[in-house]
C-alpha cells in the first residue's frame, strides 16, 4: 500500500471510529434538511395555503363594513375571528394573531363619497405584529381587494349608494363650476346608476361591485416533468453545510495530530510534503463527498428528490464541492494555531459561508448588495449547482460554471494552505 | 553510523543549537543530556528532518541526508517524546499505517508488525484500541512504531516519561536487545540513572552547545556519579 493510500485509509478509519463525527456528518444533516424541507416545500399536494390569522372588529355596522367582513371571512388565505377590540389587540401583542383590522364608526358613510369624489378618505386601523411583516403586507393587499369590492357594490347597488347618488344629482345641477354639457353627461351617468340600483332593489340581481379584472394561471418553472421539491434545495444546503463542517473537522484533526506529536512521526518518514497534503485532501474530499451523497440518497428515497438535470453534472458539482471543502480544511490547518481556537473561528466561518451561500434561505431574499457579495462565497456556487442539477432540471451546461468556480476556490485554498503550512516541528 | 556535524539552528534571536557535533557507532547507545531548553529536542528534530538546520549536516553512514524524501531516512526511526499514536485505532492498525509510510506492505508489513509487537510484549493486545491501553503500554507501542521498519538508527526522545517501573524496565530490556542487534541509539533523558545504566557514551548539551562528550567512565572519574558531573557542568540554577 502506498503512503497516500495508507493515509486515506487511516483517516477514514479514524473518522468512522468516532461515533460523534459520523452522527454529525450523516444523521444530523438529514434531520435538519428534512425539517427545512418540510417548511420550504410549500403547502403540499392539496394546494391549500397556510391561513393567516386575522381579527376584524366592525365598529361601523354599515352595509359597506359588513361587506368587508363577509369578503375577508370568505377569503381562502385568511382565518378570520371577530373578537372585541381589546381582545384583538391582546392577541396581536401575544403573537396569536398577525393583524387586527378595526373598522371605525362612520367608515361606510365616508367611504362612499371618497370613492366617487376623492377628498377626505376614512381611515381603517390596522394593528399588526411587527415580527410578521410578510403576512402584514399580504393582508394589506387582500384587504384592498375586499374594501374596493364592498364599497363599489354598495355604491352601485346598495341603499346607501342610491341615497348618495340621489343627493348628488341636484348638487350637480346647481353647480356653477361645471358647463351645461358636462352637467348633462354627469347627471345622465348618475341617473343610470340610480336606475341600476333600483333594478337590483327590485330583485333583478345585485352586481358584485368592482372585482379583480383577471385571474392567474400559475406555472412553476422547473424541468417541466418534475414538480418542485423543496427537499432538493434543503438537502443541497444542509449537505454542503455539514460537508464543510466535516472538512473543517479534518483540518482541526491535523492540528490535533500536531499537538499529539503525530505530525513528527509523519514528517520523519521519507514522505514528501506534497504527499502528506495530498493524502489529507483526498481523505477530506472522500468524507465530504460521502456526507453529501448519503444525504441526497436519503432525500431521493424518502422525499422523492430527483436529479432532473444531468447525473454527470450532479456528480461533477458534488466532487468539485468536496475538493473545495477538503482544501478549506487544509486552510484551517495551515492558519490555525491550536485546535480550540481554530474550532471557534471555523464554526463561524462555515456558518457565514452557508448562510450567505443560500443554504438556509434562498439568496433572493437578501438585499441587492448582499446578493452581489455572495458570488465570492463558494457555498453559493455549490448550492446553485446542485439546485440546477436537481429540481431546476438544467442540463450538463448548468454544472460547468459552478464546477469550474468551485475548483478555482479549491486551488486558491490549497495555494494559501501550502504557503502557510507550518512544516517545522521543533 | 550517524554523524552530526556543526549543526546550528536559531529561532529569531534565540540560538537553540550552536555548532553541535557528535557521532554514534553501531551497537552503541549515546545519551544526550541537558537541562530544559538546552537544545536536545531541536537537535533530534534536525536529525530527523523535522527542522531544517541553518548550518551543518547529518550523515547516515557516508550519505549526507538531503530533503524530506531521502531514502536514507528509512534507516532512521524516531520515538518521539509525545505518545504519537491514534487512540481510536487498534495497535495493529497504528503500526500498519506507520509501516506503510516507510513503504512496507503485504507479508513484510505483517511480519514487521508481529515482530515489533512481540518485542514490546503487546502481541496479545494487537486488536485493541490504543485508547484502552495504560500509559506504559502506550509508551511501549510508541517504541514499537519507531522500530517497525527495522531502522539502523533509533532516536529516542525521553521514551520513559510517565511510565511505571515495570514498563520502564521492559523498555530498557528492549533497548539492550537493540544494541545487541547492532543498532545505533540516541537517547535523550532527564533521568541520570537511566543514562548511567544504558549509555555507552554521554553528550551533555547546554545553551545549544556541546559541553561534554565522553564515555560514562571517563566523565565520572573522581566525581562519584553522573548527576554530580551534570550539575557541575550545567550549574544549579533553575531552568524553565
Amino acid at each position: 500500500m502506498t503512503p497516500l493510500l495508507a493515509m486515506v485509509r487511516k483517516d477514514l478509519q479514524v473518522f468512522f471510529s468516532d461515533r460523534r463525527a459520523v452522527i454529525m456528518s450523516f444523521i444530523v444533516p438529514i434531520a435538519i434538511a428534512s425539517f427545512f424541507g418540510s417548511i420550504f416545500s410549500g403547502p403540499g399536494n392539496n394546494n391549500e395555503p397556510a391561513k393567516i390569522a386575522i381579527a376584524v372588529i366592525d365598529n361601523d355596522g354599515s352595509g359597506i363594513s359588513k361587506g368587508i367582513v363577509t369578503g375577508l371571512d370568505g377569503d381562502r388565505n385568511l382565518r378570520v375571528s371577530q373578537p372585541s377590540e381589546a381582545d384583538a389587540r391582546e392577541a396581536v401583542k401575544k403573537g396569536k394573531t398577525s393583524v387586527a383590522i378595526i373598522i371605525p364608526k362612520g367608515f361606510g358613510d365616508a367611504a362612499g363619497p371618497a370613492f366617487f369624489r376623492g377628498g377626505e378618505k376614512p381611515p381603517l386601523d390596522l394593528v399588526y405584529d411587527p415580527s410578521h411583516n410578510v403576512e402584514f403586507a399580504m393582508v394589506r393587499g387582500i384587504l384592498t381587494e375586499h374594501v374596493m369590492q364592498a364599497v363599489s357594490k354598495e355604491m352601485f347597488t346598495g341603499a346607501q349608494g342610491r341615497q348618495y347618488v340621489e343627493q348628488t344629482i341636484p348638487q350637480i345641477q346647481q353647480s356653477s363650476n361645471l358647463r351645461d354639457d358636462q352637467k348633462r353627461v354627469l347627471v345622465d351617468l348618475l341617473q343610470s346608476v340610480v336606475s341600476l340600483n333600483r333594478q337590483a332593489a327590485d330583485g333583478a340581481g345585485s352586481a358584485p361591485g368592482l372585482t379583480l379584472p383577471y385571474t392567474v394561471r400559475e406555472q412553476a418553472m422547473t424541468s417541466g416533468n418534475v414538480a418542485y421539491n423543496g427537499y432538493a434545495h434543503s438537502f443541497a444546503g444542509m449537505g454542503i453545510q455539514f460537508l464543510l463542517f466535516a472538512a473543517a473537522n479534518l483540518g482541526i484533526e491535523i492540528l490535533l495530530e500536531r499537538q499529539k506529536g503525530l505530525w513528527k512521526r509523519l514528517r520523519s518518514a521519507p514522505v514528501s510534503r506534497l504527499m502528506l497534503l495530498a493524502g489529507k485532501t483526498a481523505s477530506g474530499a472522500i468524507i465530504s463527498l460521502m456526507t453529501l451523497l448519503v444525504s441526497f440518497a436519503f432525500a431521493m428515497v424518502v422525499f422523492k428528490v430527483r436529479i432532473a438535470g444531468s447525473v454527470v453534472g450532479f456528480l461533477a458539482v458534488s466532487i468539485a464541492c468536496s475538493i473545495m471543502a477538503a482544501t478549506f480544511g487544509l486552510l484551517i490547518a495551515s492558519l490555525g494555531k491550536t485546535p480550540a481556537s481554530a474550532r471557534g473561528v471555523t464554526t463561524l466561518a462555515v456558518l457565514m459561508m452557508v448562510m450567505l451561500g443560500g443554504a438556509w434561505v434562498p439568496t433572493f431574499i437578501f438585499p441587492a448588495w448582499l446578493q452581489q457579495l455572495t458570488v465570492v462565497v463558494p457555498a453559493r456556487w455549490a448550492v446553485d449547482g446542485l439546485d440546477a442539477m436537481t429540481w431546476r432540471g438544467v442540463g450538463l451546461s448548468g454544472a460547468v460554471m459552478p464546477t469550474v468556480i468551485l475548483l478555482a476556490f479549491a486551488a486558491a485554498f490549497a495555494g494559501v494552505a501550502v504557503n502557510r503550512f507550518r512544516w517545522e516541528e521543533a | 553510523m550517524l554523524t552530526v556535524k556543526n549543526l546550528r539552528k536559531a529561532f529569531g534571536p534565540l540560538v537553540a543549537v550552536d555548532d553541535v557535533s557528535f557521532a554514534i557507532e553501531p551497537g552503541q547507545l549515546v545519551g544526550l543530556l541537558g537541562p530544559n531548553g538546552a537544545g536536545k529536542t531541536t537537535t533530534v528534530s534536525m536529525i530527523t528532518g523535522l527542522v531544517t538546520p541553518d548550518r551543518g549536516s547529518v550523515a547516515v553512514g557516508s550519505h549526507e541526508l538531503r530533503g524530506d524524501t531521502d531514502a536514507a531516512k528509512r534507516r532512521i526511526g524516531l520515538v518521539p517524546q509525545d505518545l504519537a499514536l491514534y487512540d481510536e485505532l487498534s495497535a495493529r492498525d497504528n503500526l500498519r499505517f506507520f509501516g506503510a509510510l516507510y513503504g512496507l506492505s503485504g507479508a513484510a508489513l505483517d511480519r514487521a508488525i508481529a515482530d515489533a509487537l512481540r518485542l514490546v510484549e503487546l502481541a496479545d493486545r494487537e486488536r485493541d484500541r490504543v485508547k484502552t491501553f495504560s500509559g506504559g503500554m502506550k509508551r511501549r507501542l510508541n517504541l514499537a512504531a519507531g522500530l517497525l521498519h527495522d531502522p539502523d538508527i533509533v532516536l529516542l526522545d525521553e521514551p520513559t516519561v510517565g511510565v511505571d517501573p515495570q514498563s520502564r524496565n521492559a523498555i530498557f530490556d528492549n533497548l539492550e536487545m537493540l544494541k545487541q542487534r547492532g543498532k545505533a541509539l540516541l537517547y535523550t533523558t532527564h533521568y541520570m540513572e537511566e543514562a548511567e545504566r544504558l549509555a555507552d557514551r554521554i553528550v551533555v548539551i547546554d545553551h545549544g552547545k556541546v559541553i561534554a562528550n565522553d564515555t560514562l567512565s571517563a566523565l565520572t572519574v573522581g566525581a562519584g556519579n553522573l548527576e554530580s558531573v551534570f550539575l557541575s557542568l550545567t550549574g544549579r540554577s533553575l531552568r524553565d
